[in-house]
């Protein structure tokens, strides 16, 4: 079982790697953090801080647009080329399949990020000439944003297990925008009465909670991050992505693929 | 020529020309809407709903905003302009979306506090400002410094800049003279000496080379002020006991008034008008004197020296 998934883990992680706009969007996350030490430059005391913001954002934004991309078309593509029943016609199961594909994707962002990463911290020697004990929460924020990505990558791969891939986009793109509203979701359904407060605070439980993740303007301020948080995010995202990667499998393992 | 050379030698000129033609249109634009009108349009002005915009990606935005604060001020600034409607709003955009960016507070202060043509003349913004900088980073003794020097430096209100100040002087870490400063100002508020003390903590507290180049230019400019007064008050101590005015300085030091000839911070020798009045050689060199300026002058901007920009 777990060889079958990790092939087609290696083999998602190898068509992605292999994908040009891939790595043209991981030259626009480096150019974006090169062109943090310009944008320094034009201001006034901030040289350090808009390379930590505008390098961990581009790292954050380009690797959501990578999950959104890939992970919608990691189905749809596989049943368009009719290779889907080739690897079906082994002794493959249907979830192997889907959370083979997951951790494909997932191990290829991980890489990314890796390296967006590295642009990151190299742009920040630059700037600073020398690292803080303080700059290891940057690491952190990384940390956060792949467990975005993984969150990301399970949802658009739900939408992918049913959907086609623009439609697939349209929903995924449509609940990141939503997941970084998600505390302002709860404030709403606490204010509000009735049916409409659960409502609103039904969506905004079900709903990924992305905002919680989002700490690179803290660690831009050298602010240190909690164990606590660091421990209920990680139990948070791998959570709400195992139920998306569950979804997924419901969905697929029903699917008609006559 | 092959077809498929001639088709790529043709669509190479075109992209060429094309390009050519774009530019001159673009620079034609720009001459058509001013910058005045650029500038002057604050598309989202509340700052709630620019942090709702930002999608969690605030403290981006907020470097954003700052830089446009900075370029917004100093374009205007150069231009010697003596209205800055945004640069209210757009501070508090820039903190809201960053309530930690203290750098914002700092200068954001010093840019609208000092009356035209240093600054916005808008004091008690800067104080609106501060006070919301301090209680988003009450442990900065900086905030609480920059907002007794606005009270003491803009509205010479010196009983809120000693509050200022002793406030500051509580907080952990600040700086020594925060509590000099509280207890002085009962009695010496006005004088040189607190004025001198203000401006080396200034210049001592801060590493930015335009901060430490202001302080420096404020502490010659209070020099010149007091050596003008000195030496105007020999001119008149001479004139009682001559029954004229001095032609020149040497007259004052045969009379035994004064042993050197005066320089001024930089070593230029201070004039002697006709008129017993003192003046400094060049007054450009002296932004923000009070005294020794020659009649009639218009200060342009100030410009820092280049050698005080790179003082440490």
């Amino acid at each position: 079982m777990s060889n079958r998934i990790a092939c087609i883990a290696f083999n998602t992680f190898r068509e992605a790697v292999r994908d040009r706009v891939l790595y043209n969007l991981i030259a626009f996350a480096l150019l974006m953090s090169a062109a943090a030490i310009l944008v320094g430059q034009i201001s006034i005391g901030i040289e350090r801080l808009v390379v930590v913001n505008l390098g961990l954002s581009a790292v954050s934004l380009f690797g959501v647009v990578i999950a959104i991309f890939i992970g919608i078309s990691l189905v749809s593509k596989e049943i368009e080329k009719r290779t889907l029943y080739t690897v079906l016609a082994r002794p493959v199961r249907r979830w192997e399949f889907i959370v083979g594909k997951f951790l494909g994707l997932a191990g290829t962002l991980v890489v990314n990020t890796f390296f967006m990463a590295i642009g990151v911290f190299a742009a920040l020697l630059y700037v600073t000439h020398g690292f803080q004990a303080a700059d290891g929460w940057i690491g952190i924020a990384l940390y956060f944003i792949i467990l975005q990505f993984l969150m990301m990558t399970a949802i658009a791969l739900l939408f992918s297990s049913f959907s086609s891939p623009l439609l697939s986009a349209v929903f995924t793109f449509s609940l990141f925008i939503i997941g970084s509203f998600a505390q302002d979701l709860r404030g709403f359904g606490a204010m509000a009465a009735g049916l409409s407060r659960w409502l609103a605070t039904g969506a905004a439980y079900l709903l990924p909670n992305l905002s919680s993740l989002n700490l690179i303007s803290s660690v831009a301020h050298q602010q240190a991050v909690s164990t606590q948080l660091i421990l209920t995010n990680t139990c948070y995202a791998l959570v709400y992505t195992a139920m998306a990667v569950c979804g997924s499998v419901l969905i697929f393992e029903r699917r008609n693929l006559k | 020529m092959k077809p498929g050379g001639r088709i790529t030698a043709i669509a190479a000129v075109l992209l060429l020309v094309c390009l050519a033609i774009s530019a001159v249109a673009v620079h034609h634009l720009d001459r058509i809407r001013s910058q005045t009108e650029w500038d002057e349009v604050l598309y989202v002005p509340s700052p709630k709903v620019v942090k709702r915009l930002s999608l969690g990606y605030d403290g981006l935005l907020a470097d954003v905003y700052w830089t446009r604060v900075v370029q917004y001020f100093g374009t205007k600034h150069h231009e010697g302009a003596r209205d800055y409607q945004l640069l209210a709003p757009l501070l508090q955009i820039t903190t809201v979306l960053d309530p930690q960016l203290t750098v914002a507070y700092e200068f954001g202060a010093n840019f609208l506090a000092p009356q035209p043509p240093y600054g916005a003349g808008m004091a008690q913004q800067a104080i609106e400002l501060v006070e919301y900088g301090i209680r988003n980073n009450p442990n900065d003794w900086k905030l609480y410094y920059n907002l007794g020097f606005i009270y003491y430096t803009e509205l010479k209100d010196y009983g809120e800049a000693a509050d200022a100040f002793a406030r500051g002087a509580r907080v952990p870490d600040a700086h020594p003279s925060l509590r000099v400063m509280a207890a002085e100002m009962a009695q010496h508020a006005g004088e040189l000496q607190m004025a001198q003390m203000m401006w080396t903590t200034a210049y001592q507290s801060s590493k930015d080379p335009n901060v430490r180049a202001n302080a420096i230019a404020h502490l010659r400019a209070l020099q010149v002020d007091e050596d003008v007064t000195n030496l105007e008050k020999l001119i008149s101590v001479y004139h009682q006991k001559a029954g004229q005015l001095p032609s020149n300085f040497f007259d004052l030091q045969a009379a035994g008034l004064l042993r050197a000839l005066p320089l001024d911070p930089l070593g230029q020798p201070y004039k002697l008008t006709a008129d017993g009045q003192v003046e400094v050689r060049d007054p450009d060199d002296f932004p923000f004197i009070t005294k020794g300026l020659p009649s009639g002058y218009v200060a342009p901007p100030p410009r820092f020296r280049p050698s005080d920009l790179g003082s440490s």
